[in-house]
């Protein structure tokens, strides 16, 4: 040992700069950073791409200060519950002076992935104009730009690969951005602007495609017409994403037979989007690249009914990936289990949002995928009910699941056939699938599921709770027994004060805790803010009665903690108090 | 449990304004109270039924995804005004909010000033309702704008004086009786 440790000593920086070059996981560069001063050293200069998982746990500053080689960064806002509207919309999570530094510290950025932030056009802006070799821009969940912020990219970025926006609520000016990549822009590889609600210049879209050779991924918005696409596709048969815009045409007219062949030449098209607006008839268009799919979306597209759904699952054998909308029911589901033998990870979203009574897909769906889908790994599941029997027999067929999550659309729901909570289901999830990272529970659930979590999830790194549990012993099974514990949010559950203080350290292993309409009260939360500085305990206020100072034994209705080491944000607004 | 009280339902017919967010504050809390474990609790619980989708942000799905859900599902209802001679039809799932619903049926109808009566009731002639999915007739306004396009079944362009024979009118729709025969 020593006299390797020795031999290591002597390697010039270079070479083990070279050897950090073959690690690309942050963890995996954190980790070799920690082993000595001058590992630390040489990691901390060769490091280019920097993942802060929240953007207050440090500041642009120290960012600078540690990795000031960085070319990537990656930055995420908002707590995750935010995506419910539990989180008031001027909560915080700006991305300018993230940008304003690097800026002004002459960092050689190209590449800035952003979620859950506030992104104003002033950022896009300072990011279009400050950084030369700018090339990706990744932007999931955020809000607060327009499509001139987007201009200003489109227009300043003269090495653009990527332009990727998922799911932004973005203010649509109607200007014309599209037309503002300049006629010498050829390096576009990615482009997907889905999320925008307005018209988009047709003409400019269709040149940009026409000479970036390099196009590889093309996600249209709502109001591309189909035959723009088929113009498009002509240009581009080279396409490996596709997310179509509206599929509507007549499918006895010209444009669509065109459409059918300029599909057919489209030989490398690996993930299928979109179908935002779509007539049902057209769609045998798409069936001869369902072959090939190995990802296929089509949870925006309620437009399409069951037995359609049904006839394009059919064609396709490898899929890897499938996000659908619960409109393919149990049905579906058996099909899915019979055809896409290689699925590693299927979401399947609720169609019926109001509770109106329309059907779902139920326990029997589930259990077919996991009985004929044998290397499913990845679940996200809305369903009309549950049993612990459906969730034992899943637990044995699949036992590989990183990420299980499970939504009964009544949170409370018991078990379909035994009325009794679904402890005993979740149990065996947790005891079979030993690699287990990420859980959401759901449905009448008593301390007795958080006891088995914490007995047997022990690579848990994600746990989401709603309505669930008796008392403090629930989320005390859960602190004291899951290890790798990261992030853990709850709502409208009975855990109070003796579970939060119970180990005040635990805090500082994780990124953040959020609590909501729980039993935790002002008294405890100060008690421990006062007991470690290096959390920030946000109570977020928003409420009728802003009080000077509020009873301890008051009960708080939204409290966000997460560790930092930049102590409390200078940017909360007056309803965030950091105690 | 007291379910009438808390389940919200407003079945009269009322001129105020909008009630803004309370509706859903409500319904949040009463869910919790609901959920204790136990069996008795869960079969309650279970039976208040369609109102648990009701709790904010449950069933979890992201804002993006709320607001995008209805692409491409064409919501066509019917929309009668007092004293037009026929009805139209309105797909609901092309507009993007109150304000532009109510300017289609300014258009539609030349109903000019209905779109005020959401700021306030009082100031326009006209007052724009809707039979939702329990068959109660309730104003326009005070739920999400997803929520209610989800619910709304038809919609009714009524005259704010007529609000005064609003009694007869419930009693008439209710018996599903001709309803122009009560301006006769």
């Amino acid at each position: 040992m020593c006299l390797f440790q020795s031999v290591m000593n002597y390697f010039p920086e270079e070479v083990l700069e070279h050897v950090f070059d073959f690690l690309t996981s942050h963890r995996d560069r954190n980790a070799v950073s920690l082993v000595c001063k001058s590992w630390y050293s040489v990691e901390r200069f060769s490091r280019e791409k920097v993942f802060i998982g929240n953007c207050y746990a440090v500041d642009p500053e120290r960012l600078i200060a540690r990795f000031p080689r960085v070319r990537s960064l990656t930055l995420k806002g908002k707590p995750h519950f935010a995506d419910f509207n539990l989180v008031p919309h001027d909560w915080g999570g700006y991305v300018y002076p993230w940008i304003e530094a690097m800026a002004k510290n002459g960092i050689n950025l190209e590449e800035l992935r952003l979620k859950r932030m506030v992104v104003s056009d002033e950022s896009l802006e300072l990011l279009a104009k400050s950084f030369p070799n700018f090339k990706s821009l990744v932007l999931v969940s955020c809000d607060g730009f327009s499509t001139d912020g987007l201009a200003a990219i489109a227009s300043n970025c003269r090495f653009l690969r990527e332009l990727d926006l998922q799911e932004n609520e973005v203010d649509d000016r109607k200007g014309q951005w599209l037309s503002c990549f300049p006629d010498t822009c050829t390096s576009l590889v990615s482009l997907n602007f889905a999320c925008l609600k307005g018209e988009a210049s047709v003409a400019a879209l269709e040149r940009l495609v026409a000479r970036c050779r390099n196009l590889r991924s093309l996600r249209l918005n709502h109001a591309v017409p189909l035959d723009t696409l088929q113009k498009i596709l002509v240009q581009a048969p080279q396409l490996n994403d596709l997310g179509t815009g509206t599929f509507v045409h007549d499918p006895d007219s010209d444009a669509y037979c065109k459409l059918k062949n300029a599909i057919k030449k489209c030989k490398s098209i690996r993930s299928l989007s979109g179908f935002l607006d779509v007539n049902t008839r057209c769609l045998p268009a798409v069936y001869p690249i369902c072959t090939n799919l190995t990802s296929l979306n089509l949870s925006y597209a309620p437009g399409i009914y069951s037995s359609e759904l049904i006839k394009l699952i059919c064609h396709c054998k490898k899929l890897e990936r499938l996000w659908i909308l619960d409109t393919i029911g149990d049905k579906g589901l058996d099909v899915v289990a019979s055809t896409c033998k290689e699925l590693q990870e299927l979401r399947v979203f609720p169609s019926d949002l109001y509770g109106v009574g329309n059907a779902a897909v139920t326990e029997e769906g589930l259990v077919a995928v996991s009985a004929g889908c044998p290397k499913l790994n990845s679940l996200l599941y809305f369903c009309q009910q549950m049993t612990n029997a459906a969730l034992i027999t899943v637990a044995k067929n699949c036992p590989n699941f990183i990420r299980f999550r499970l939504c009964t659309l009544d949170p409370t729901i018991p078990d379909a056939v035994t009325n009794q909570p679904l402890d005993e289901g979740f149990g065996a999830i947790v005891q079979s699938c030993k690699g287990l990272k990420r859980l959401s529970v759901s449905g009448l659930l008593t301390d007795q599921v958080f006891l088995y979590i914490g007995m047997y999830a022990e690579q848990l790194e994600m746990l989401s709770i709603a309505f669930a549990g008796d008392s403090d012993k629930g989320m005390l099974y859960v602190l004291n027994g899951c290890k790798k514990l990261k992030k853990l949010e709850i709502r409208d559950s009975p855990f109070g004060n003796v579970a939060l203080l119970a180990d005040v350290g635990k805090y500082e292993t994780m990124r953040s805790l959020w609590m909501s309409s729980c039993e935790v009260t002002f008294g405890a939360c100060k008690t421990l803010a006062e007991k470690m500085p290096r959390l920030n305990v946000e109570i977020i206020n928003e409420g009728e009665q802003i009080e000077a100072s509020p009873d301890d034994r008051h009960r708080v209705e939204k409290m966000y903690l997460y560790r930092t080491l930049v102590g409390p944000r200078r940017d909360a607004p007056d309803f965030v108090w950091t105690l | 449990m007291d379910r009438s009280s808390g389940l919200g339902l407003e079945t009269e017919l009322r001129l105020g304004l909008p009630g803004g967010g309370e509706v859903e504050k409500n319904e949040k809390k009463r869910a919790f109270s609901d959920i204790s474990g136990g069996e008795e609790k869960a079969a309650a619980a279970a039976g208040a039924g369609n109102n648990k989708n009701q709790v904010v942000g449950w069933p979890p799905v992201c804002a993006y995804r709320r607001k995008n859900s209805f692409n491409g599902v064409k919501m066509y209802v019917k929309v009668s005004m007092d004293g037009a001679p026929f009805l139209r039809k309105i797909d609901l799932s092309s507009h993007k909010g109150y304000s532009d619903l109510l300017m289609a049926l300014e258009q539609l109808f030349g109903c000019f000033g209905i779109a005020e009566a959401l700021e306030d009731a009082d100031k326009c002639e006209y007052v724009p309702i809707y039979e939702d999915k329990d068959t109660d007739w309730m104003l326009l306004g005070d739920v999400p704008w997803e929520m209610f396009i989800e619910s709304c079944k038809r919609l009714r362009i009524m005259k704010r004086s007529d609000a005064k024979g609003a009694k007869d009118l419930l009693k008439a729709l209710a018996a599903k009786e001709d309803y122009s025969s009560l301006l006769n």
